[in-house]
């Protein structure tokens, strides 16, 4: 009797131990050396009203990533998602359009886009269409420039998209819920609660119900975006959210939305407003 | 779009005498192994910066002989001596024979 009781005790123990050091996210905060001095980046913030019920705090990715990797976000010279920022710049001044347009010819320097990346996706006031920032490139590209569509989720798109999300780093995720945005937004989240693929899995499975635990090797985070564009260590190469997505949902083992689909629009839009408060990162480090 | 190559280095802008420094450099460069297969089914020639050096005023600080197994855009971090004001230049050295340089000034404070 004595006995079973001590290994109870111990048992208990262990797992109390083994839940401090597994499942809560890292304690630290990012402060970013820049080149023009420093940027400090909200990662931790009270979650915003509607999941009030579910969680307190909202906390960006980077605080579920090694140290490693999140020293790596610290400097801009170590963050190697910042090649792309150059090359999205060269790409922002090269006459590319059709008649030699370049994104500066119009827009000037890439500041001009300050702010755009921290209120997307947004619903266009003209068309009624919910906008992310590709969505807006793509009209650019198309429209004013007349060229062919980049790919989605080729390298000019995501190195302008890295280039713009960039000015708004810093800036706190406001994204808009209610109005013109409230049916995208709710079928966004009719989307985050609907279980896909054989594994009937959710966003909310991972995400919502096991966030700081170790789903094998990984450590399950919030799921935020605001990080997005990310550099990923295991692809050498940056990742937009709705390429993300596409990794999530094929995890589940389902035939994927694609990118610039309605349905993962809805839920980009969704997923960002659950980081309402938390800094854009411009461009992140993940594993 | 081609890829571009683009040294990148961080260097102190000063430092006492004697002082180590720490000193940062990256290009961005695909480092193809050669190993690989394109999508017709035939090896991707191997194409990879081979050797980075550096040197402070004509004396070598570090020489990095580089294998296809280092990652694209390779980022070297390592420490300097500096003794006197001067410049540190870089060097990588590619598979195609080009050079690519790059001169950072470093003054006594």
């Amino acid at each position: 009797m004595h006995r079973t009781a001590t290994s109870l005790v111990a048992l208990t123990l262990g797992l109390a131990l083994a839940g401090v050091a597994y499942t809560d996210p890292v304690e630290d905060a990012l402060v970013v050396e820049a080149e023009d001095g420093t940027i400090e980046i909200v990662t931790t913030a009270p979650a915003p009203d509607f999941l009030k019920d579910t969680m307190e705090t909202i906390y960006s990715g980077w605080h579920y990533r090694e140290t490693e990797t999140r020293d790596l976000q610290r400097d801009d010279f170590d963050n190697p998602g910042m090649v792309y920022v150059d090359r999205g710049l060269d790409l922002w001044n090269a006459g590319i359009g059709a008649k030699g347009e370049s994104c500066a010819g119009c827009h000037e320097g890439p500041e001009s886009m300050a702010g755009l990346r921290a209120v997307t996706p947004r619903v266009d006031e003209k068309t009624g269409k919910l906008m992310t920032v590709e969505n807006y490139i793509d009209a650019c590209v198309t429209e004013r420039m007349g060229l062919d569509s980049w790919k989605w989720t080729g390298d000019e798109m995501k190195d302008m998209l890295a280039l713009i999300s960039m000015q708004s780093r810093g800036m706190p995720v406001d994204v808009a819920t209610e109005g013109p945005a409230a049916p995208f937004w709710e079928k966004g989240k009719e989307i985050y609660y609907t279980r896909f693929g054989q594994l009937e899995m959710s966003c909310a499975s991972c995400h919502e119900d096991n966030q700081g635990k170790f789903i094998r090797a990984d450590h399950l985070s919030q799921g935020q975006i605001n990080g997005f564009p990310t550099y990923r260590l295991k692809d050498a190469g940056i990742l937009s959210a709705q390429q993300r997505f596409v990794g999530c949902v094929r995890d589940t083992r389902a035939e994927t939305f694609k990118p610039n689909s309605e349905e993962f629009k809805a839920l980009e839009l969704y997923v960002a407003s659950r980081g309402n408060g938390l800094s854009v990162e411009g461009v992140s480090v993940r594993h | 779009m081609v890829e571009e190559v683009k040294p990148r280095v961080k260097v102190p802008k000063s430092a006492a005498v004697g002082e180590v420094v720490t000193i940062k450099a990256l290009i961005s460069h695909k480092m193809e192994s050669g190993q690989r297969k394109g999508s017709d089914g035939n090896l991707i020639p191997r194409q990879i910066i081979n050797r980075f050096t550096c040197d402070l005023n004509g004396v070598n600080v570090i020489d990095v002989a580089i294998d296809p197994a280092v990652s694209t855009n390779p980022y070297f971090e390592f420490d300097a001596k500096v003794d006197a004001a001067g410049e540190f230049k870089f060097t990588w050295y590619d598979d195609d024979g080009s050079i690519y340089e790059d001169v950072k000034p470093i003054a006594i404070a």
